[in-house]
């Protein structure tokens, strides 16, 4: 069995047990609700300034989310001590962690299909205009966000207030995606295209993805075996 | 000896920094523009550009310790990180003081002081991690790794907040530019070498500590495993 598929297997394994007890979807898909219902009460706006602020509202509801989703990770491992029997097996670090990244990356992509629609719905928000470019980047910036928040689940898997811990790890390395995510979506929503300075937020975010993706490849042997 | 040779790199930062703020505040002429104030440029600089020496060796001495798992080099990291942070503070603080009085505000979304608080808050995270995982071998991974992400963030949010709906507040360079009057330049460079004397002196106690602590802890091991 090669790495890829020890990976999609074990984001097979992830996505089944979720999908069964559906313990964090549930959990980050009414959070997300509730969110969206508090940012209403929160901002009295006017059409025109609810435009300008709705790509940065939903990226903080996604990346709200998003944490509690990466979250569950590694810690649905500890338990019974399944992480060391994961480790122990064939399948290398890497793999491990690339199928829980794609799993949660399903996870919160079912998550986020849920609460766009009911964004639009709650904040008048022509969100089907453009649908093609915003699903490439929504699909850009969730892969970052679980990606990051994969590895971090990984490093603060052990450690005391985990809950408390990650956010705070995982919030600031993501700025610089949200701050491109936030823009590009409030663009868009706009009716503009992914063109101009639309282009290079787009560039960040590929260039986060990978950045990330290669760095928490690379080092996630260091983190799981100590 | 070691402990002489830190109480002798203090007394020399003492003697620098001194005779450095003398020259500042008695032969220096004002600011033909800003007053007296703009002698904040003389710490202000330096510890920014201290800040950055600190968080780089940091960087090194994380991938340096993952690499040979030599407990030295955690110590140095986290000796590091903390004066770094330090350092990072002061610069925010001093600026915000500069810019209250030249600015009217104490705060700007201007990418470099954006860019610094990010900075700022992504080692703090370090700072946070580490006391929050008991076992040492793991806190020492742990925290590397956290170190690393931190120092692959810093271009990305420069770059991520370079985009075209950020404005820019802070003063441009003057050092590359040659802005500077030839009469600044001395005490400037003499400002930069007795922050890093301070700064220097700062991880030596710091380190020293971790090494006691160290000491401490497998004493503590060996005593319960009795």
């Amino acid at each position: 069995m090669s790495g890829l598929q020890a990976a999609w297997a074990i984001a097979r394994k992830d996505l089944r047990t979720e999908l069964r007890t559906k313990e964090s979807i549930n959990a980050a898909a009414s959070f997300a609700l509730v969110i969206l219902v508090l940012f209403s009460f929160a901002f009295d706006l006017g059409r025109e300034e609810l435009y300008a602020i709705s790509g940065g509202l939903l990226w903080l509801v996604y990346s709200f989310a998003g944490a509690l989703i990466v979250n569950r990770g590694f810690a649905r491992e500890v338990p019974n001590d399944c992480l060391d029997v994961l480790l122990a097996s064939p399948a290398p670090a890497w793999s491990l962690f690339v199928g829980k990244a794609v799993s949660a990356f399903f996870l919160l992509m079912i998550v986020e299909a849920i609460s766009l629609p009911v964004f639009g719905l709650f904040y008048n928000i022509r969100w089907m205009q453009n649908f093609p470019q915003l699903l490439v980047v929504i699909l850009l910036a969730t892969w970052g966000i679980t990606v990051v928040g994969t590895a971090f689940s990984a490093v603060t898997v052990n450690v005391r207030l985990r809950e408390l811990m990650l956010p705070v790890l995982l919030y600031p390395v993501l700025i610089p995606l949200l701050i491109g995510a936030m823009g590009t979506t409030t663009a868009l929503f706009a009716g503009e295209s992914l063109a101009g300075d639309n282009a290079s937020s787009l560039r960040l975010l590929v260039g986060f993805d990978a950045i990330y993706t290669a760095l928490a490849v690379y080092l996630i042997e260091y983190v799981l075996i100590v | 000896m070691r402990e002489k040779a830190t109480y002798l790199l203090a007394l020399l930062a003492a003697v620098v920094m001194i005779g450095n703020l003398h020259t500042i505040f008695t032969q220096l002429p004002d600011e033909a523009m800003q007053g007296a104030v703009y002698r904040i440029i003389f710490v202000h600089v330096p510890a920014a550009i201290n800040a950055d020496i600190f968080f780089t060796i940091a960087l090194v001495t994380a991938i340096l310790f993952l690499a040979t798992k030599k407990f030295i080099y955690d110590s140095v990291t986290v000796a590091c990180v903390e004066v770094g942070a330090m350092l990072t503070l002061f610069n925010l603080v001093t600026g915000s003081i500069w810019g209250r009085n030249q600015w009217g505000i104490w705060w700007a979304w201007d990418l470099r002081m954006t860019g610094q608080l990010m900075c700022f808050l992504l080692y703090m995270g370090y700072l946070l991690v580490r006391p929050a995982i008991s076992e040492p071998t793991q806190r020492a991974t742990m925290s590397s790794i956290v170190a690393i992400f931190a120092y692959a963030d810093i271009p990305l949010v420069l770059m991520a907040i370079r985009l075209p709906n950020v404005r820019t507040q802070h003063p441009g360079p003057v050092l590359e530019t040659g802005g500077m009057a030839p009469a600044f330049r001395g005490p400037f460079a003499i400002g930069i070498l007795a922050m890093f004397l301070i700064s220097a002196a700062l991880v030596l106690v710091r380190l020293h500590q971790e090494t006691a602590q160290r000491e401490i802890d497998s004493l503590r091991r060996e005593v319960h495993a009795r």
